[in-house]
């Protein structure tokens, strides 16, 4: 046996250390967000929101990038929601605990595992080679969806389930029927929780880079429609600053990326928060 | 027919089919990655292909053992630097935070996740990289640098799913252990943590994959050189940062290599996923 410690004494110091574990990790992200956000707002202006990108990004603005960005999170959203909320009501709604669901679940889970780049190799033999869809708005927001589909999936299961089983009884003991009782009773009380899903998955397609580069590819012009290849926030960050193209913009456009990743999570927290003040 | 009545008529098995696409989805993926991946696997020979210590694409040479050392050493680094920050942070918001501060805490870890993995890259390439060629020598581009990164970017995953499992427990544990006489931290160690340790375990290995799987954020910051490295401030290239440094213009061969390194990724992850979701249902 060693020196025995007082065990008063080992409180204070697993105490100090706890604490102090907590603080570095709101340092970190603090260090973080204001490093990027001190070094890219003073750049970003009118002109930089609102004009195309020009000699290859050093000038102009981030406009095409902007809308890159949007129109494959909407592919993402329009595909990946049907697919998650319709799963999370199958599981929960439709069918009792059983090996199917175990499967389902299983192949959920591993597909939230699965790395983004290894999704860029998918979507680009599947959608860009194999669909022939080449490297467009579509090959980019279907590898998206099928990202963000374990996410959506999980949320609106939790979200499903945190519904009352009282509200289910008394709507079947009114005579409604099944669909009734999903699109009148079930989807309006969990509807914050999909919502809360639905935002973290455009997050996620906000935040995603590897998985786009390989399959909207890069290009600068204005997409004119879904075929059109499209450059979004973080893949044009990414190239300003690994081509050292231009850094002033490089942090101008981490700045717009991590304002919007703020906002993104201050609406899915104000989210959680109705839910969680509902059940109370 | 009622408009009323359109919905009864959807079929159950209409459900059945959307709950699929998760599997399909997965399935799909497995095949179409295998099939581009596997030939040249046959074609080099599996163990040359694993264990061979040359890459080089234009003379034919598809050898990917610097690149799992690479993955391996990044991966570790990250483990021995975030695991216990993430594992003090749990115990904090479950058993130290006060409630308001938890309410600041746990957001904040939020955001920690929702960053953009290039962001962190190039925060590592301004800051962190400058700080280990000035301090500590070298390139600055390093498995160190790498390893600080990823080692941020796994807190999310561990903190969470760890304080989940910790709050999962029975009061009676903590009431049991205070009725005996010990002290809070004697508490935490000797009977919560063990005995959320399923959890926990299964944190640390979702951790190591989502570092494993980490690819804009190191690929800034790792030097990407395929070799053995000698040291932590040697630079090295991962499986993940090979594909995404090369695939923009691989073609052939070298672009069927870069599958089955994808491969290899996948079959680690994997492994890696059945490891945590069998460490998470076995309690």
């Amino acid at each position: 046996m060693g020196i025995r410690v007082n065990p008063r004494t080992t409180q204070k110091i697993a105490k100090v250390v706890i604490w102090s574990a907590a603080i570095l990790v709101l340092l970190l992200l603090f260090t973080i967000i204001i490093y990027i956000l001190s070094k890219g707002i003073p750049h970003i202006t009118w002109q930089f929101l609102t004009e195309i990108p020009s000699d290859m990004g050093k000038s102009g603005g981030i406009l095409s990038a902007i809308v890159g960005t949007l129109a494959v999170t909407i592919v993402a959203i329009v595909v990946a929601t049907p697919l998650g909320v319709g799963t999370a009501f199958y599981l929960t709604e439709y069918t009792r605990e059983s090996g199917v669901t175990k499967i389902i679940r299983f192949s959920a889970e591993s597909l939230a595992g699965i790395p983004s780049i290894v999704y860029g190799l998918f979507g680009f033999i599947f959608f860009v080679t194999y669909l022939k869809l080449g490297w467009s708005i579509l090959s980019g927001g279907l590898t998206l969806a099928v990202m963000i589909l374990p996410t959506i999936i999980r949320t609106s299961e939790e979200a499903i389930r945190t519904v009352p089983p009282m509200y289910r009884e008394v709507s079947f003991s009114l005579g409604g029927t099944k669909w009734q009782t999903m699109t009148k009773v079930l989807i309006p009380s969990a509807l914050p929780g999909i919502a809360t899903g639905i935002i973290l998955g455009i997050g996620r397609c906000v935040a995603e880079t590897a998985a786009i580069i390989l399959t909207a590819g890069s290009a600068l012009q204005m997409p004119t429609s879904l075929f059109s290849p499209a450059r979004t926030l973080a893949v044009h960050f990414y190239i300003l600053a690994s081509e050292g193209i231009s850094l002033e913009n490089a942090y101008a456009t981490a700045a717009i990326l991590i304002i919007l990743i703020l906002l993104i999570n201050i609406g899915a927290n104000l989210l959680v928060n109705r839910v969680v003040a509902k059940r109370r | 027919m009622k408009m009323k009545n359109f919905g009864e008529r959807i079929p159950q098995s209409l459900f059945f089919i959307i709950a699929l696409s998760a599997l399909t989805v997965l399935a799909l993926i497995t095949v179409f990655i295998f099939i581009e991946g596997v030939p040249l696997i046959a074609k080099v020979g599996f163990f040359k292909f694993i264990f061979g210590m040359k890459w080089a694409p234009s003379q034919g040479f598809y050898g990917i053992f610097p690149m799992i050392v690479g993955t391996i050493s990044v991966t570790l680094g990250a483990i021995i630097l975030g695991v216990p920050v993430a594992l003090c942070c749990a115990i904090f918001l479950a058993e130290f935070a006060p409630r308001w501060l938890s309410d600041i805490v746990r957001p904040a870890i939020q955001l920690l996740a929702g960053i953009p993995s290039v962001v962190y890259g190039f925060w590592g390439l301004i800051f962190i990289v400058p700080l280990i060629r000035n301090y500590l020598g070298g390139p600055g581009l390093s498995i160190l640098a790498g390893s600080i990164i990823l080692a941020i970017m796994i807190l999310p995953t561990v903190i969470s799913i760890s304080e989940v499992s910790l709050l999962a427990l029975s009061p009676l544990l903590k009431e049991g252990a205070f009725a005996l006489g010990a002290t809070h931290w004697q508490t935490i160690r000797s009977v919560l943590v063990p005995a959320a340790k399923s959890g926990i375990l299964a944190s640390i290995i979702l951790g190591i994959g989502r570092a494993v799987g980490e690819t804009m954020a190191v690929i800034m910051v790792l030097g990407n050189a395929v070799a053995l490295p000698n040291s932590i401030l040697s630079p090295v290239r991962t499986l993940t940062t090979n594909i995404g440094i090369e695939m923009g213009y691989a073609s052939g061969d070298h672009q069927q290599a870069l599958f089955a390194t994808g491969i290899v990724l996948l079959v680690i992850i994997m492994i890696l996923n059945s490891l945590a979701q069998y460490s998470i249902r076995r309690k």
